[in-house]
């Protein structure tokens, strides 16, 4: 089971009060977290992650352990406190003023 | 009675305001979506009560809404069902993607930028939705970069017009100040395979077979900070306006000069006439009445406000060049608010109302065609569209 923060304008859409807790199958990694979010709640698919190349929105950032995952590979291994459940995979907006 | 329901976009979400047909009460509904920019909400002919809506957002990209009571509540169309482990969606109402297939047309891959180079083009926003005349389900999309998209399921999915880029002169399309945007569409209610678009800085085009190859419809326009002050393209087309009953007359915003044509965009002459300045973003037309039309005059290109601190509207009752300042009812002192594009509509009751909303989050109406004016609402976000319904 894995933990995903998301912002909370994505909550909003997703229609989900908190965190979102995702059953993940093989490997958990960045782009297997993502394909799993984008199924079960289809309305994020391209707010995260652009359709077709699949890259990251410029403005969003992933953390997880107080670390800087954003520019990870997508395949590479998330930490093991990520693929466990005991922290989660946190999905930030930059923070700007407007 | 009849009512009117008006759909506001504004810079932090959407509100829809209805009045009876009086128009002197109204209820406020609203921010839906609050938060997100809502660049544009309009309402189906064929089925009022379905909506679409364009929420975008700079950190999360596009979202399209769809409802289907009148904007009580939304969707995400194709968004709806879980699929299984496994399954994806099998719509996905926020996916633009360029045709670039040689089937539908001469793929392009660059415009020209605000360098003068040559740019890739790069879905951004969708600028505006029309819904068909007829089918509540098939709904035309304006987007920047600019092309046109059109959804024939609800707006589960979309399928770029490809001709319109295909036409040729795409590498000498630019940007304006606010993009390069497909902001205005306009079905012929005559003839279902004819529809106009206008681009900034492309100018406007047209299509007489339901969007397969388009031309641009540019000529009579005189743009002079552009290399070509008449060139087939490359002209900052503000917005256009025509009355259902004339398909063939248009009107036109364009970045300065206010424009007519009476032969459905084959040539353009201007129509400024008596105006304090021609430079603008809004132009309608009367309900009722084809040669009554109305523009928001703003004092200049690098200034966007209205001259001399005073919001007033002009109104010609002769298809241009004669226009009468419109104020009572509008704030004639440190006025220093813009009209944007897509922000003034007009309702076909009897007596027709007119609408506009600013970048200082007013909304005001007049329900005597444009001889007095009251806001509905005063202080909400910056507005970016207007559209009205008549409801029976």
């Amino acid at each position: 089971m894995i933990r995903v923060e998301l912002p909370a304008h994505l909550r909003t859409l997703a229609q989900v009060s908190s965190e979102i807790k995702l059953d993940v199958e093989g490997p958990a990694t960045l782009r297997s977290v993502l394909d799993a979010l984008e199924a079960r709640y289809p309305m994020l698919c391209g707010t995260i992650r652009d359709h077709v190349t699949l890259q990251r929105r410029p403005f969003l950032r992933f953390f997880a352990c107080q670390e800087d995952l954003s520019h990870e590979p997508p395949n590479a291994p998330l930490p093991e406190a990520v693929a466990s459940g005991v922290e989660p995979l946190v999905i930030l907006g930059a923070i700007a003023g407007g | 009675m009849s009512k009117v329901r008006v759909l506001v976009g504004t810079r932090k979400g959407a509100f829809i305001l209805t009045s009876d047909g009086k128009r002197d009460n109204w209820e406020v509904s609203g921010p839906h979506f609050a938060g997100w920019e809502l660049y544009h909400i309009k309402g189906s002919p064929a089925d009022p009560n379905r909506l679409y809506a364009s929420q975008t957002s700079g950190w999360f990209g596009q979202i399209i809404q769809r409802s289907s009571d009148g904007g009580k509540t939304w969707e995400t169309p194709g968004g709806e069902p879980l699929p299984k482990p496994g399954e994806f969606p099998s719509g996905v109402s926020n996916k633009f993607v360029y045709d670039t297939s040689p089937e539908t047309g001469k793929p392009l891959t660059t415009h020209e930028f605000y360098d003068g180079t040559q740019h890739p083009w790069e879905f951004k926003r969708v600028w505006h939705l029309e819904p068909s005349l007829t089918d509540p389900d098939t709904v035309y999309a304006g987007i920047e970069d600019a092309a046109i998209f059109r959804s024939t399921d609800g707006a589960k999915s979309w399928h770029e017009l490809a001709g319109l880029r295909g036409h040729g002169t795409g590498p000498r399309w630019q940007p304006g100040a606010g993009g390069m945007c497909l902001h205005t569409i306009i079905l012929d209610p005559s003839d279902p395979k004819r529809i106009f678009i206008a681009i900034s800085a492309a100018g406007a085009f047209r299509t007489d077979d339901g969007g397969q190859k388009w031309k641009p419809i540019n000529k009579g326009l005189h743009s002079s900070h552009i290399p070509e002050p008449m060139a087939e393209v490359g002209h900052c087309v503000h917005h256009i306006a025509m009355n259902p009953s004339r398909p063939g007359v248009l009107f036109m915003q364009k970045h300065w000069d206010v424009m007519r044509s009476d032969d459905a965009g084959d040539s353009w002459h201007e129509v400024s006439g008596n105006l304090p300045t021609d430079f603008g973003f809004v132009i309608d037309v009367h309900a009722h009445e084809p040669e009554t039309i109305y523009v928001v005059p703003i004092k200049s290109d690098g200034e966007h406000y209205p001259p001399e601190g005073k919001l007033r509207v002009y109104r010609s009752r002769t298809g241009g060049n004669e226009w009468e300042v419109l104020t009572k009812g509008l704030p004639q002192s440190n006025c220093y608010v813009n009209v944007l594009r897509d922000a003034m509509a007009v309702d076909s009751l009897d007596s027709c109302g007119v609408y506009f909303g600013t970048t200082g989050g007013q909304v005001y109406v007049s329900s005597d065609a444009g001889d007095n004016w009251a806001p509905i609402v005063h202080d909400l976000p910056a507005v970016l569209s207007v559209e009205v319904q008549t409801l029976p």
